[in-house]
């Protein structure tokens, strides 16, 4: 019998049909995660044609992109459209019968934290939703990806979307991670060697020992952060870790249905010997903390270095490209990245809000007080987490050193609610995208993990997590 | 627009994220690129330059369209009148919100793609044509540079097709595929 991929596997079960000779099939999608900012015209696209959704109880449906992240919100927005967007989506998920995390309920927060917590994601499962970060599913062993607006409406109408196979490409890191190291430097790492187009037009198996090593939600981070080398997919897997993190969540299968679920579970995993189109390999001992420094993610380096100069190459980057960066970011080629003043510190989004985060964080803020002239902000990843992490007595350490304790949503991380930056502001934040422009037009922002973002906040420069003394 | 990796919050930054419909998105292209601070065009922005007023087809550089999956960048690059981007990688997303908003996407090699870049007669008054059924991009009505694209893709740009409709034709296929899959996977009803 011909070697399969995992991917392989995960397509061909659930391909309803083969379209035709190029690789595209129909494929039926088991779950579905959608928000209020880029479903209101698929809804819209189904009223007018009078269609209804084909299996209602596969979609959930979160708030998390517009609203407001004020300690004492209620459901009053003071931003209209905001309010618009939400109420369409109320109104929505009411005639259409989806299950709704409205801004007030208590398992409301970023989409891609929530639906794992809630065990809405299951191993060999095909997940969709109309969010680039769709890929974070991958990380138990599912197949997610991101789709617009007019597939949300296709998926919504038919449970299926028509789909080309991607080429694959296996990422294996093996070692142990160094003290301070996290899955973030790692990704970040990976998107560094590739390129932020190294993964365009494939599907990304992480594989190898430092991946087994990490935790669930660690995990996640990494296949979140996939899509900026381009993944369109990205994902590794399950193991008895996975198993052991769904079991405790509220939608997990229970009895006779869970060892069902676990037989097949196990079989998820790429046969001894298939192809993949791309290998890379990696070396966890190699990867230090990582900063990035311009408008790209694959633009970044070891916290260690220095601005680099326009003269040099740097992956894919001409020289244009980098002088740009470094004209957009405000920075002279040559300053060391410990030298960079940061006016933010941003803790949350959907990579990097998580209890692990916020307990890395509270790890270096514990007995230490933000710089002066740096305003610290943590956002938690869903209202669960929030909570979770006041009873762990982490938002006292948060408070203390001076930090904003927010509600859940993806904030500052695309600055679509008021959560946004002015120009020339300078950022460190434990988010994914670096983009001219995304926390503000014409803010900085330094991408890093939340224990670095911390090391930032309370040195008021770049700071390495490592070379804080002990307190 | 060939710089590498040029992504969907530069296409369409975050204000214009916030209707429930498709409308205005024509102003929010290239937004912060496109206009000054004061609200005026930007001279030095390309599409603002006399030569290129009025452009229906983009040139672009690798990985154009990545990061968000926002479709508000591809609704707002249609309704300011780009038909076509000619490049040689697109982001998936992207790629596919073209396809699915009569923006056609060409893809060429980079020789190709340097063909047209550095035609004498590019930012005066070249002319390109797109022949989508012969797969051809025309410089003058000259040269032909031959794209690629699927034939799928191709017959639902040129015949128009309503994907949801089409794909309920197979409506029977998906049902019994639904009933097979969800009685191997119980856990998943």
């Amino acid at each position: 019998m011909k070697t399969r991929t995992l991917y392989d596997k995960l397509i061909d079960s659930h391909s309803v049909k083969t379209l035709d000779n190029d690789g595209h099939v129909l494929l039926y999608v088991d779950r579905h995660v959608i928000n209020e900012y880029t479903s209101p015209q698929a809804f819209s696209g189904l009223r007018q044609h009078n269609r209804d959704v084909w299996r209602p109880s596969t979609t959930l449906a979160v708030v998390d992109h517009v609203n407001s992240t004020e300690p004492n919100r209620t459901d009053f927005s003071e931003s209209e459209s905001g309010a618009r967007q939400m109420k369409y989506l109320a109104e929505n998920c009411d005639r259409f019968g989806i299950e709704l995390f409205d801004l007030l309920d208590k398992r409301q927060g970023i989409e891609h934290v929530v639906a794992p917590e809630q065990g809405f994601v299951l191993p060999g499962m095909v997940i969709a939703a109309g969010d680039s970060h769709t890929t974070t599913y991958g990380a138990l062993g599912a197949f997610g990806f991101g789709i617009g607006t007019s597939e949300i409406e296709h998926l919504l109408a038919t449970q299926t979307l028509v789909y080309k196979r991607l080429k694959t490409m296996r990422v294996t890191i093996d070692g142990t991670l160094g003290l301070g190291v996290t899955s973030k430097d790692l990704v970040m790492a990976v998107i560094k060697k590739i390129g932020a187009s190294g993964a365009t037009g494939y599907a990304v198996e992480f594989a190898g020992s430092t991946i087994a090593d990490l935790s669930v939600e660690s995990r996640m981070t990494i296949c979140n952060m996939a899509v900026e080398a381009g993944a369109r997919g990205a994902f590794m897997a399950p193991d008895e870790k996975v198993l052991a993190y769904i079991q405790s969540k509220p939608r997990a299968p229970r009895g006779s249905l869970w060892s069902q679920a676990v037989a097949k579970w196990m079989t998820l995993k790429t046969d001894e010997g298939a192809q993949f189109d791309r290998e890379v390999h990696l070396s966890a001992e190699a990867v230090e903390p990582m900063i990035s420094w311009g408008i790209s993610p694959d633009q970044a380096d070891i916290i260690s270095g220095f601005v680099p100069s326009p003269n040099t190459t740097y992956g894919d980057h001409q020289n244009a490209a980098i002088e740009r960066a470094l004209e957009y970011m405000g920075l002279e080629p040559g300053t060391n990245f410990e030298d960079i003043e940061i006016t933010h510190a941003f803790i949350g989004s959907c990579t990097n809000s998580r209890i692990e985060d916020l307990r890395q964080v509270a790890a270096v803020l514990a007995g230490r007080k933000i710089a002066n002239g740096v305003r610290g902000i943590i956002v938690p990843g869903s209202s669960l987490v929030r909570q979770q992490a006041d009873e762990e007595g982490l938002v006292d350490i948060f408070k203390s050193a001076g930090f904003e304790w927010r509600q859940s949503g993806c904030s500052l991380c695309l600055a679509m609610n008021e959560d946004i930056l002015l120009p020339e502001e300078r950022c460190a934040s434990s988010t994914n995208r670096n983009f001219e422009g995304r926390q503000g037009a014409g803010a900085r922002t330094h991408l890093m993990s939340p224990a670095m973002v911390a090391a930032a906040a309370v040195s008021g420069r770049l700071k390495d997590v490592r070379k804080l003394k002990p307190k | 627009m060939l710089n590498a990796n040029i992504d969907t919050d530069v296409i369409m930054p975050k204000q214009f994220l916030k209707g429930i419909d498709r409308t205005g998105l024509d102003k929010g292209v290239f937004f912060d690129q496109r206009f000054r601070a004061d609200g005026q065009p930007n001279p030095d922005f390309v599409l603002n330059q006399p030569a290129y007023a009025g452009a229906k087809f983009l040139l672009t550089g690798p990985n154009f369209g990545c990061g968000s999956s926002r479709e508000h960048a591809v609704w707002g690059l249609y309704q300011l009148g780009i038909r076509a981007l000619i490049g040689t990688s697109f982001a998936g997303i992207f790629f596919d919100n073209c396809m699915r908003n009569g923006v056609l996407i060409a893809l060429v090699d980079e020789a190709q793609l340097r063909q047209i870049m550095t035609h004498d007669t590019l930012g005066k008054d070249l002319k390109l044509t797109i022949d989508l059924p012969h797969q051809e991009i025309r410089i003058e009505e000259k040269e032909a540079i031959r794209f690629e694209i699927d034939q799928l893709r191709k017959n639902v740009l040129i015949e128009g097709l309503d994907p949801i409709g089409s794909t309920l034709q197979h409506k029977d296929a998906i049902l019994n595929f639904e009933k097979r899959h969800l009685a191997e996977n119980p856990w998943l009803a």
